[in-house]
């Protein structure tokens, strides 16, 4: 049974395949190619984005011939929260230390649960949030302010 | 006897105290990793290799093995109790272990599980001391065709060799090595895929790939997947297998732990396959096969012993030709890599401390398994009940963490984010992730030393095939894809999750 175009799994699996090839062929188009004696920083990104298009192409055929369906889901939810959480700790262990960037870490990726308990949460946040002061800052002396301004 | 002197010296320096209590801290994290399911290998050793850049090269190493073949353990524990293999490596596990345990007998089954491993291990490390310095002999006549025929070889092979589609894992390779491109081309200066960020110019950060992939990426996939998880726990009574149990146990364990070494050595197949190869040519030796699935405790210590054994072969190459046969001796690889050591057969010269303290630290972790383990598997378990909704957010914070004390750099916790998102869209995809560490780690290696070959010989790549060892590479690559090719052997390649 073939899968309609928009689930079939293999190909968009060779669609990324060739993008990425030719985004490294792209991006890296003013790297000198140079020849095969003297391989210039451009030889091996060429050499690669091109297999990459090969491949890419391979699955694609074959996943238009007999793909296979994608299943599962896209866990939409995770994929935009986590991330989201990460450049949240990333903004803030500069700006505001350590403490508030754990706190919003820990809670921020929490939300990327479907069970989602707050007033838990919270508990295991500030939990986390010592553990990890106790554990990084005092035990392994790692230098960043607990909240930025103060001196730990 | 050299080997004895080696050993013995190797002892020494795993029985060091800092050493001892680093090697106890690995093997509890990996059985604690290995019980959880979640979380494997990968995931931690890349969360807590930050962690390790404070401790010697010696120390670190020491952990991090601990975690890897710590989490094999831990694996066959709740496969066994629970039916619910921690690591892909116990699927196989679970299907006569689990039933031992609804008979009453999980005691036994964990017993011999231990037992196995144990045995396995000392082979294992045996072998290592053994083959170790005669490969790292030849290897250090290698020149630069020969590492890049070799780590061809290594790559194709890994690639084909693991699970899952074939074209797949090679595209990953490709991947790799792109991303390993990224930052200042070492022989010209040329920034390359920097995009001007002062950041990127000494490359992407192999933590930041391997937790963004293995811990966010696969945080961001379970999260999708709405299993439940069902948890019970009976009571383990009678830990001591009978003599008979024993006698059934010897010759699966022994023919387990070859399998194990056979395909330890081969780059790519993870310790799954050589489970589920020992628990086939177990089931066809046996006298009764229609035991197997009712609780064969054959179907227990044949496929556990194999599956450790392989866990400790997989570091011959790693050590010996700075050649990764799996995602976590990549990881292992960047560690020494990290500490400032070039991975390659001249480790064991110039740091002999590393190599035998490594060797005998992993004798003394599977010691410290079987002795501490069996008392504490009601721990274990209990640990079980935590919930997934506080695992990963814990797993989160110690991953950020550990990223940002490498360079003290939130770009390199952006950059973990974008590599969380692309880790997830290739699982979703169908595609393998540790070919891509693999070929990431490799990748410079791999250019530097084709530049500098062709460089040698004039431009003429014929240097490859004219050279013996390095040809005999190109001809094992060509063979190895031919067979994967012919379709025969393609159908029969073994379909095991993971």
């Amino acid at each position: 049974m073939k899968p309609s175009i928009l689930q079939n799994r293999d190909l968009w699996a060779g669609l990324f395949l060739i993008a990425v090839g030719a985004a490294a062929l792209i991006l890296g188009r003013n790297y000198a190619f140079g020849t095969a004696l003297r391989m210039g920083p451009g030889y091996f990104p060429t050499v690669l984005g091109w297999l990459m298009i090969v491949f890419g192409l391979y699955i694609l055929a074959t996943g238009l011939r007999s793909g296979e369906k994608l299943e599962g889901s896209w866990s939409l939810r995770a994929l935009i929260v986590l991330p989201l959480a990460l450049i949240a700790f990333g903004l803030l262990i500069d700006r505001a230390g350590f403490v508030p960037a754990m706190l919003a870490l820990v809670v921020g990726s929490s939300l990327a649960g479907s069970e989602f308990r707050p007033i838990e949460m919270i508990v295991f946040a500030i939990f986390m949030t010592a553990l990890c002061t106790i554990l990084f800052v005092w035990a392994l002396g790692l230098p960043y302010p607990l909240v930025a301004g103060t001196s730990y | 006897m050299d080997l004895f002197k080696n050993l013995i010296f190797g002892f020494e320096v795993a029985f060091s105290l800092q050493n001892l209590l680093y090697c106890l801290i690995g093997v509890s994290v990996g059985t604690l990793i290995g019980v959880l399911p979640g979380i494997g290998p990968l995931g931690t050793i890349a969360m807590l290799m930050p962690i390790t850049y404070n401790v010697s090269p010696v120390s670190a190493l020491i952990m991090l093995a601990g975690i890897y073949y710590g989490a094999q353990y831990g694996g066959s524990t709740t496969a066994i109790l629970v039916n619910l293999p921690g690591e892909t490596s116990a699927v196989v596990t679970c299907i006569d272990g689990y039933q031992m345990a609804r008979q009453g007998r999980a005691g036994p089954a964990l017993a011999i599980a231990a037992i196995g491993s144990f045995f396995a291990g000392t082979v294992g490390t045996l072998l290592i001391a053994l083959a170790g310095p005669p490969l790292a002999d030849v290897a250090l006549k290698f020149g630069s065709p020969e590492y890049f025929s070799l780590m061809l070889m290594g790559l194709v092979a890994a690639a084909v060799l693991a699970q899952g589609d074939m074209v797949k894992s090679l595209a990953m390779v490709a991947f790799g090595l792109l991303l390993g491109i990224v930052g200042t081309d070492v022989n010209t200066g040329v920034q390359r895929y920097s995009f001007g960020y002062p950041e990127l110019s000494d490359g992407i950060g192999f933590i930041v790939v391997a937790v963004g992939v293995f811990a966010v990426g696969e945080i961001v996939s379970n999260l999708g997947s709405a299993e439940t998880r069902q948890i019970f726990t009976d009571k383990v009574s009678n830990l001591m297998p009978s003599l008979a149990d024993l006698k059934q146990s010897f010759m699966p364990i022994l023919r387990g732990t070859g399998l194990g070494c056979f395909f330890g050595v081969l780059p790519g197949t993870g310790p799954a396959i050589a489970s589920f190869a020992s628990y086939m040519v177990e089931k066809k030796v046996a006298d009764d096969p229609s035991r197997f699935g009712n609780g064969a405790i054959e179907g227990v210590a044949g496929p556990e012993s194999a599956n450790n054994a392989d866990a400790q072969c997989k570091f011959i190459p790693m050590l010996t030709l700075g050649l990764p046969a799996s995602g976590v001796m990549a990881l292992m690889l960047g560690a020494l890599t990290i500490q400032g050591i070039q991975p390659g057969p001249q480790v064991m010269t110039q740091r002999p401390d590393l190599f035998w303290g490594l060797v005998a630290s992993m004798w003394i972790g599977n010691a410290m398994l079987v002795i501490l383990n069996l008392p504490m598997i009601g721990l274990w378990v209990k640990l079980l009940q935590v919930p997934y909704r506080m695992l990963f957010p814990a797993i989160m914070a110690f991953s950020a963490i550990g990223i940002y004390s490498v360079n003290t750099s939130s770009f390199e916790i952006y950059l973990t984010a974008v590599f969380g998102i692309v880790g997830f869209v290739c699982m979703r995809l169908g595609f393998p992730l540790a070919p891509m560490l693999l070929g990431f780690v490799l990748g410079p290696m791999m250019e530097e030393n084709l530049r500098r070959a062709m460089l040698q010989s004039g431009g003429d790549p014929s240097v490859f095939v004219q050279r013996p060892i390095s040809a005999a590479f190109i001809i094992a690559t060509a063979v190895i894809l031919l067979v994967m090719v012919l379709p025969a052997v393609r159908k029969r390649r073994p379909e095991i999750a993971g």
